[in-house]
């Protein structure tokens, strides 16, 4: 297999590739460029925010009278931001990064496989994505823009709106797609194709955490992928799956079949959305894992109740959806039960965020920037977690419902929580995808200003919501609680904008640090995991020879052992 | 009328049932900050007394004792008393115990982009026969002009209500989602086309307030907000009066 690639052209080398790390690779640039994209988008909505009504500086000259007025921002144009931050962040930005990208690269290293198991499914993976991005992009210059009705597409609003809710519909049908492509790849390749030897119980934690979580992608995105169609059906071909009869909009009846039901698109959306969570947050723990176990030293601790965990949160993860609807009025035997399933569900992750700070005991522990990275996401992501308990709860969930206190409380698992674990993971794998390092005082430059201005973006919001503040408003300060907290707002939009700026030194040093000469060596960070028994960067087919495994994941400063750490490919060791 | 304070926490809460709301919020949030203080005052120790230096190995098993689990026991029980003695009960009071006496005023909220409407029946406590065929501009509640039960309703853009006195909503909208929001009353309901939710609350006391829309609704959706105006029951029923007289039905 490792003689074929060196006839490929340029295209089927770089571009067409069926290579699982160069189709990682792909998948992390893109998604990379996606995420700063979206954040963009957001920080011109930051800009209405902190100074409603005023011309938005450099850029509001350069976009068209449509989208603003006098440089000024008009309230279509922030929804539209609002529901495109949103799409771009999660099914263009963190999924692809955490499993297309990370998954990727790393899964069929660390189970010692030449390749996933499709190789040609995996590079259409991509195509799709890709496909399903443009459109997306390409929704902004529609008349009308982009879609507007928030990355939750809400029937009737959704509908009813511009043609951009259309490409909004059709994009998600491609990155669906996209994404059910891969989770399929996955499952197969770490079911079948793991190195003799490994177990079960012998992989690392992350191959866990992308095993789980291409499962609820397969199971959770085929009914949004159908409730996608229904909404397509009833915008293009007059259905009626979420238009009840007797719709009036702005004085005009609709012309509609009638009879059907806005509340059904909440549970589909729903549905998927709230395993979804989980696909954005399990493979980052798996990323901060291996980040830990490697830095401390040490095995994990508990490493199996934390697959278990990981099991469990998985499979409840598909029955608490509706405690996202507890204010649509449901009745109480309905949200007693998401009520209850909601707080079980919190213990599985209570366990594995135990284990990962009990990990710590009896440590020694290397601060890299991996490591600052993933020690950060354990509180952060714990504020984010526990945040989750009072909206989880009906009778809280009535005065925090859809305020601000929610936009704080996923964006801490997400942001600090699941990007921190972005982070751990480019540091702790760079060397092994490019041969050189990261630098490590630009990585610390990086850390701790992210670090200062996540919080200063985030924690704001957890007092605006609490003081009632609602979310997806163009201009809060017209209601009087909003205006009582405006100095919060301001300060969260110049954290944010700070929060670009701490990039700089990332960006500086990825692509800085590739044109080193200095080359990394093959195990850096002395680590046992399999992928570390390839040559530096891996070839076509990973691995030289082919790995056999004798021991368990984290055999780090074994008893009696000549080294600190000893790898699950080297046979003689303890 | 008191002029509300607004701050960096709960708004003032001026409804019957936002106290236990209130309570829990803050109980719950304790017991986040005793946890959250816990875990990092742990993860702090374990940062500075196991950093790598000359001299010091990480230990292969350095725990034998599962004393983690008596934390997620504690977790867990914690939990399960937050339901069972909070969230179940104090949800079910706000939901299910709809007010049997009292006298309560009745009342439709029909929302549509970007406008609250407040539907009183009038002195003959009856709501008028409304439809979707009767909407017009003039006519924003759709009231069928043929049914006399609806000759004494008003239909005004402000919410009024008495302190001390329950109150049904029967919540609907006329395009699309939207959300009756009272943050000083800890009331947020969705309002759902195709559905009547009927709510209820009640106020402790008066004020002059805002209504929102908690649900995006389109390109005005931020300025779709309505006074709430609280007032004694005297208050309350010169307000009325008033109506009624716009309606020219002082002698009815």
């Amino acid at each position: 297999m490792s003689d074929e690639h060196s006839d490929l052209g340029f295209l089927r080398k770089y571009v067409f590739s069926t290579d699982h790390k160069t189709i990682g690779i792909q998948y992390g640039i893109t998604a990379l460029v996606f995420l700063f994209f979206g954040f963009s988008l957001m920080m011109m909505m930051r800009w209405q925010l902190a100074y409603p009504g005023s011309a938005i500086p450099i850029i509001g000259g350069l976009l068209p009278d449509t989208l603003v007025d006098r440089g000024a921002m008009l309230p279509d144009f922030y929804n539209q931001l609002g529901a495109m931050h949103g799409t771009i962040m999660v099914f263009m930005g963190i999924v692809p990064l955490a499993v297309g990208a990370f998954g990727n690269y790393v899964v069929p290293l660390q189970i010692g496989a030449p390749d996933m198991a499709f190789p040609r499914l995996n590079m259409m993976s991509y195509q799709a994505f890709v496909i399903g991005g443009i459109v997306m992009l390409a929704s902004f210059f529609l008349p009308g823009g982009a879609a507007s009705s928030g990355w939750t597409s809400y029937a009737p609003l959704a509908v009813t709106a511009t043609t951009g809710q259309t490409f909004w519909l059709i994009g998600m049908i491609f990155l669906i797609a996209s994404s059910l492509l891969g989770a399929l790849n996955f499952i197969v390749t770490i079911l079948h194709i793991r190195a003799e030897g490994l177990t079960f119980f012998r992989l690392p934690f992350f191959v866990w955490s992308q095993l789980v979580t291409a499962f609820l992608l397969l199971l959770a995105f085929p009914p949004l992928q159908a409730a996608a169609i229904f909404q397509l059906m009833d915008r293009l071909a007059g259905t009626s799956f979420f238009l009840p009869s007797g719709l009036v909009v702005g004085g005009e009846q609709i012309v509609a079949a009638g009879g059907g039901s806005p509340l059904l698109w909440q549970h589909l959306f729903w549905f998927l959305a709230h395993p979804e969570v989980y696909v954005l947050i399990l493979p980052g723990m798996g990323i901060i894992a291996e980040v830990i176990a490697n830095n401390t030293r040490k095995p994990l601790w508990g490493y199996r109740p934390m697959v278990y965990s990981l099991l469990v949160l998985g499979f409840l993860s598909f029955g608490v959806w509706a405690h996202h609807m507890y204010m649509t009025g449901m009745g109480t035997t309905m949200s007693t039960f998401f009520q209850i399933t909601t707080m079980i569900i919190s213990i599985p992750s209570v366990i594995i965020l135990t284990c990962l700070v009990i990990s710590l005991w009896g440590a020694s522990i290397r601060f890299s920037v991996a490591m600052l990275f993933a020690l950060a996401f354990l509180p952060m992501f714990g504020i984010g977690g526990l945040t989750g308990l009072p909206l989880g709860l009906a009778a809280p969930d009535a005065h925090l419902h859809d305020t601000y206190y929610v936009i704080g409380h996923f964006h801490y698992v997400v942001a600090p929580g699941t990007i921190f674990a972005m982070f751990a993971g480019i540091y702790y794998w760079y060397p092994k995808a490019t041969g050189r390092t990261l630098n490590v005082t630009l990585g610390k430059v990086h850390f701790w200003l992210s670090f200062i201005f996540m919080n200063g973006v985030f924690m704001p919001m957890m007092f605006e919501g609490m003081a009632g503040v609602s979310r997806r408003l163009f201009d809060p300060t017209i209601y009087d609680h909003g205006a009582a907290v405006h100095g919060l707002t301001v300060m969260t939009s110049w954290s944010a904008w700070c929060l670009a700026a701490a990039q700089i030194p990332f960006i500086i040093n990825f692509f800085w640090s590739m044109r080193k000469t200095e080359r990394a060596e093959e195990n850096p960070w002395q680590a046992t995991t399999l992928e570390w028994a390839t040559p530096t960067p891996p070839p076509h087919g990973n691995f030289t020879e082919t790995p056999v495994v004798y021991r368990g994941p984290y055999e780090y400063s074994v008893p009696g052992a000549d080294r600190d750490f000893s790898p699950q490919y080297v046979k003689q060791e303890a | 009328m008191n002029e509300p304070e607004y701050g960096w926490w709960l708004p003032p809460n001026v409804s019957v049932q936002g106290d236990d709301i209130d309570t829990m919020i803050n109980v719950i949030h304790w017991f986040m900050l005793a946890l959250f203080v816990g875990w990092g005052a742990f993860m702090v120790f374990c940062l500075v007394r196991f950093r790598e230096r000359p001299g010091h190995v990480a230990v292969y098993k350095p725990i034998k004792a599962g004393f983690s689990k008596w934390l997620e026991v504690g977790v867990a029980v914690a939990e399960a008393v937050i339901l069972a003695f909070f969230a179940m009960p104090v949800w079910a009071k706000i939901k299910n115990d709809f007010p049997t006496q009292d006298n309560p005023v009745v009342i439709r909220v029909v929302a549509e982009q970007f406008k609250w409407l407040f539907h009183y029946p009038g002195q003959d406590g009856k709501f008028g026969r409304t439809g979707v065929e009767f909407y017009a501009d003039d006519n924003p509640a759709g009231l069928d002009f043929d049914d006399e039960d609806g000759f004494d309703d008003i239909t005004v853009r402000g919410l009024h209500f008495p302190v001390g006195r329950p109150v049904i909503a029967r919540l609907t909208a006329k395009d699309v989602i939207h959300s009756f929001k009272m943050p000083v009353m800890r009331i947020t309901q969705d309002l759902i086309p195709g559905m009547e939710i009927p709510i209820w609350f009640e106020a402790k006391s008066t004020g002059k307030f805002q209504v929102g829309c908690a649900q995006l609704c389109g390109l005005g959706h931020y300025e779709m907000k309505a006074d709430l105006i609280i007032e004694s029951p005297e208050d309350y029923q010169r307000w009325l009066d008033e109506e009624h007289a716009a309606l020219g039905l002082d002698d009815y």
